[in-house]
């Protein structure tokens, strides 16, 4: 395979320890790929289909998929979790990249570099639950989606790995934007933005998961089941089954309580993630290491 | 004065572009900061912070006094060792053992599906490990099927904090390489390739060239989760506890939501939360500081 090169000074493959090896690796895939693999198969089980601990259903059916479908809560709460999670990232990118920009000039302006030192600062503590959950009540957001947005809409590491980027981009195409007239604004719309769409990418692609998964935020600040994430329904539905009863009096109950309706469910709060994954997995080593960089 | 109206004027763009962002980390991060002061209040939602009367100390006293608190600090504790112990290295043994592989292909084929896990929600996954491992899961079946009477790994008080821990390497180990394959690679081969030819096998090049390579990362890792052992996964334990119950799983940041939010004991609750962020911020101001010393660069 061409994949394979030893370099000429290390020796040759021992073979008891390239089948140790093998074993380990096969063992830990097993653990990480079985457990996946055995919901989202299941999920098309037909309700009458006894379940085993076997991948493969003795029957199989989208039936599960079908009820989920029909309407009721857990539909609506992919809608919510979908807009949420569109709007929100957009204006986390915005957010996010607009106070970048200016974060980048800590030299030539004054109060910039307190700025960033207030950003920065932000990293070190948190006032915790209960007074976030004040601030969050005090601006009236309770119950309304806006909450699931707005306390999270910008983090601290991603504003620096974004001003990093943009710290690397060269001057001199700011300075010739600059003799032709332009100002800041549309030196960043027309220049830099247009410069940094793959680190616009990542940092867009991790707001989204955030968003997507996003379950505590939720869970304090809506107490409205009608409006809740797909997190929090999942939450509900599959974890707590067992209170579901004393809570009767939202349509999500109506859902018949089978195994491979549970397990639509959690493919259901997946497959985004399934579909972002590969792009994610292009991107984020670079990533992560830019952000361990010191900004 | 002069100056500053001068600069407004002169740089508004660039104000412009601050003052989203800014007005955002202000309200929503600095703000709550006020809010602190509850833990000093005989806190009532109805009088609001400027209607409640004032208490100084008596919510922490009464924390100390509380037999539960000092229950959720002893699992606190436990948890956050067990991760120490073990989800620690877990990720520093995989990444040696991927290094190991000669075929870069085995090797990002690993990789994918390794990572995967750290993208999916703690919902998902506990709903996921609920499937598997869970009173009507496909362990259980196959429990039945064998004859050995049932079994929930997913319920179990005494084992809680093990699961946890396994769990938690299950999500993570493989995000966690990142940073060693990083280190890994940094490392020159020529030291190898020398070491190689002064006969040292595989194992001792591990030994002697890999891991006093990646040591620095190693102790700036360890010394900054040593900082953080009063956070353990709140939303993983929180979404658990009603399996296993709170004496099992009460946590510090669990115990400020129950006991503050639900409880509406707020000025409790939020005392508890605030001196496990002051004694956060301190640890990881100080751990900082010993990374440093160790002669790792450390954060900041």
């Amino acid at each position: 395979m061409t994949s394979s090169h030893r370099p000429a000074w290390v020796e040759p493959p021992n073979r008891v320890v390239t089948a140790l090896k093998g074993m380990v690796i096969g063992l830990i895939l097993l653990i990480m790929i079985y457990p996946l693999a055995y919901v989202i198969l299941n999920s098309f089980a037909s309700p009458e289909a006894t379940t085993t601990a076997g991948l493969i259903p003795s029957e199989w059916s989208f039936s599960a998929y079908t009820t989920i479908f029909k309407g009721g809560i857990v539909q609506r709460s992919l809608i919510v979790s979908i807009a949420i999670t569109l709007v929100g990232t957009a204006l986390s990118l915005a957010v996010t990249a607009t106070l970048a920009y200016a974060l980048t000039k800590t030299r030539q302006i004054p109060g910039v570099r307190a700025a960033l030192y207030l950003v920065l600062l932000t990293m070190l503590f948190s006032a915790g639950i209960i007074p976030n959950y004040l601030v969050v009540k005090a601006f009236g957001l309770l119950d309304s989606y806006w909450a699931l947005i707005i306390p999270v809409l910008a983090s601290a590491f991603n504003v620096v790995v974004m001003r990093n980027f943009f710290m690397q981009l060269p001057r001199e195409l700011f300075e010739a934007a600059r003799m032709d007239g332009a100002g800041e604004l549309s030196i960043f719309v027309k220049i830099v933005l247009p410069l940094s769409k793959a680190v616009l990418a990542v940092i867009g692609l991790f707001y989204a998961v955030a968003y997507w998964n996003s379950f505590f935020n939720a869970m304090l600040y809506l107490n409205d089941a009608s409006k809740w994430p797909i997190q929090l329904v999942l939450n509900s539905y599959v974890l707590q089954g067992a209170s579901m009863s004393s809570m009767n009096n939202t349509e999500m109950y109506n859902l018949p309580s089978s195994q491979s309706v549970q397990m639509a469910v959690v493919v259901l709060a997946t497959v985004p993630i399934l579909i972002v994954y590969p792009f994610l997995q292009k991107y984020f080593t670079k990533g992560v290491l830019t952000g361990a960089i010191k900004g | 004065m002069r100056r500053l109206t001068h600069a407004l004027r002169r740089h508004k763009a660039i104000y412009l572009l601050l003052l989203p962002g800014m007005l955002y980390f202000l309200l929503f991060h600095y703000l709550p900061l006020a809010g602190v002061s509850i833990a000093f209040m005989d806190y009532s939602p109805f009088l609001g912070l400027s209607g409640s009367s004032w208490i100084g100390l008596d919510n922490f006293a009464k924390l100390f006094d509380d037999p539960e608190f000092a229950s959720t600090v002893r699992n606190t504790l436990v948890i956050s060792f067990l991760q120490i112990a073990f989800a620690f290295p877990a990720p520093i043994l995989l990444a040696l053992l991927l290094n190991s592989l000669l075929s870069g292909r085995v090797k990002r084929m690993v990789q994918t599906v390794v990572y995967l896990p750290h993208f999916l929600s703690w919902v998902i996954v506990i709903a996921v490990w609920q499937q598997v491992l869970g009173g009507a899961g496909a362990l259980a079946d196959l429990f039945q099927q064998l004859g050995l009477g049932s079994v929930n790994v997913m319920a179990n008080a005494e084992t809680f904090k093990i699961l946890l821990t396994a769990q938690v390497i299950w999500k993570d180990v493989g995000w966690g390489t990142i940073i060693f394959f990083a280190a890994i690679a940094s490392i020159p081969t020529q030291l190898y390739e020398s070491a190689a030819v002064d006969g040292a096998g595989p194992l001792r090049r591990t030994w002697h060239i890999t891991l006093p390579g990646i040591l620095p990362v190693i102790v700036l890792l360890l010394i900054l989760k040593l900082g953080d052992v009063l956070s353990v996964g709140f939303e993983q334990i929180l979404l658990q506890q009603p399996s296993v119950g709170a004496e099992a799983a009460q946590v510090l940041d669990t115990f400020v939501y129950f006991r503050g939010v639900l409880g509406g004991d707020w000025g409790i609750g939020a005392a508890a939360g605030l001196l496990k962020g002051v004694i956060g911020t301190l640890m990881i101001v100080a751990a900082n500081r010993m990374a440093r010393r160790a002669g790792s660069e450390g954060l900041f």
